[in-house]
């Protein structure tokens, strides 16, 4: 019989098939944007390699092509990221002994929004656990990269057409079951989602930049949101 | 962008990404209680991807009409409950679906 330990990170690996297999796709078609945008197949699986992050290098490859100043990036990154705190901080409560400062410090790497979805279903996180389930979410998305990347530049322009509409879609899995399930997350969906058209269209607040209009669409109507409609304990549900 | 400013912007995007992974993990092992900063936490995600998908998503593809129409087809089928994999394959065949139409009738 496999000691416990080994029980767990396969555990864990196992858990994380379904997310590598999603993962390979969506990377693929990033893989394909960054390539479209004019960024070296190398740099496209480089950042896919060290961000694991699909909202965050999708606006960030944007901002690179567009040439846009690196505080840009930086506050960015933040805001579209800040997301992660939180899931970081939830699981931490979760953590048991055999997660130490240092494996923390490694585990901290790999959690997104699909890990997080399946950590945070367990009563406790060992390390073994956490290793395992990183593992093949983590190759399959630099696989995934390199290969959209590769095979980008051979690709008809209908199929690349396609193809960029899958990570959109992927968000949009993403917010609408909660949307569905509660009003004032579809509130603030909308209301970001109206911001996000005046900044674009209103002709005194176009010329800001797509990285900054981001971050004042996602602060104002996530504050406004936390506000009007502040969320209780028992309805927050897994995530 | 020369290969230097690529792994420049590369790196801070990647430091900035992990440190906001790390520290809480790390550093804050006790319960945040302020609700305000719990339910702004809980929204940001929302208001962030939906900020993203609109309106950029209209410009991702040959044109504005299959990219509109690969929205409301997402939209729909996760509201069906349909995965994540399946939203994304039903709305990248609904724009290549839509460009053919377009391209058949001569407006693309």
């Amino acid at each position: 019989m496999a000691p416990a330990w080994e029980k767990e990170f396969l555990q864990g690996a196992r858990d994380g098939i379904p997310i590598g297999l999603g993962y390979l796709s969506v990377s693929f078609s990033f893989g394909v944007m960054a390539v479209n945008l004019g960024l070296p197949v190398w740099a496209a699986v480089v950042i896919s390699l060290t961000n694991l992050t699909s909202a965050g290098q999708f606006a960030g490859v944007g901002l690179m092509a567009a040439g846009a100043p690196l505080i840009e990036m930086v506050l960015t990154q933040l805001v579209i990221n800040l997301r992660y705190s939180l899931m970081s901080l939830s699981l931490s409560q979760k953590a048991d002994g055999t997660m130490t400062v240092l494996h923390r410090l490694i585990c901290s790497f790999f959690v997104t929004d699909e890990i997080f979805a399946l950590a945070s279903n367990r009563r406790s996180l060992s390390r073994r656990y956490m290793y395992g389930l990183g593992l093949i979410p983590i190759l399959s998305w630099t696989l995934g990269t390199a290969l959209g990347a590769l095979a980008g530049g051979l690709m008809p322009a209908a199929l690349r057409s396609a193809l960029n509409v899958a990570l959109y879609a992927m968000f949009i899995a993403l917010i609408v079951p909660a949307a569905k399930e509660r009003r004032p997350v579809l509130l603030v969906i909308l209301l970001a989602a109206g911001l996000s058209c005046l900044l674009r269209y209103a002709p005194a607040l176009s010329r800001l930049s797509a990285g900054f209009a981001i971050i004042i669409c996602a602060l104002t109507a996530a504050f406004f949101g936390a506000v009007r409609w502040p969320i209780r304990e028992e309805d927050r549900g897994a995530s | 962008m020369a290969p230097a400013d690529i792994l420049l912007y590369t790196g801070v995007m990647a430091l900035v990404t992990y440190l906001i992974r790390m520290l809480p993990l790390t550093l804050i092992r006790r319960r945040v209680d302020s609700p305000l900063i719990r339910s702004f936490l809980y929204y940001v995600p929302y208001a962030v991807l939906a900020a993203m998908i609109v309106p950029e998503m209209l410009y991702a593809t040959l044109s504005v009409w299959s990219a509109a129409a690969a929205l409301v087809v997402g939209v729909a089928s996760a509201l069906r409950g349909r995965s994540m994999i399946a939203v994304a394959i039903l709305a990248c065949l609904t724009v290549f679906a839509a460009e053919s139409l377009l391209r058949a009738s001569g407006y693309l």
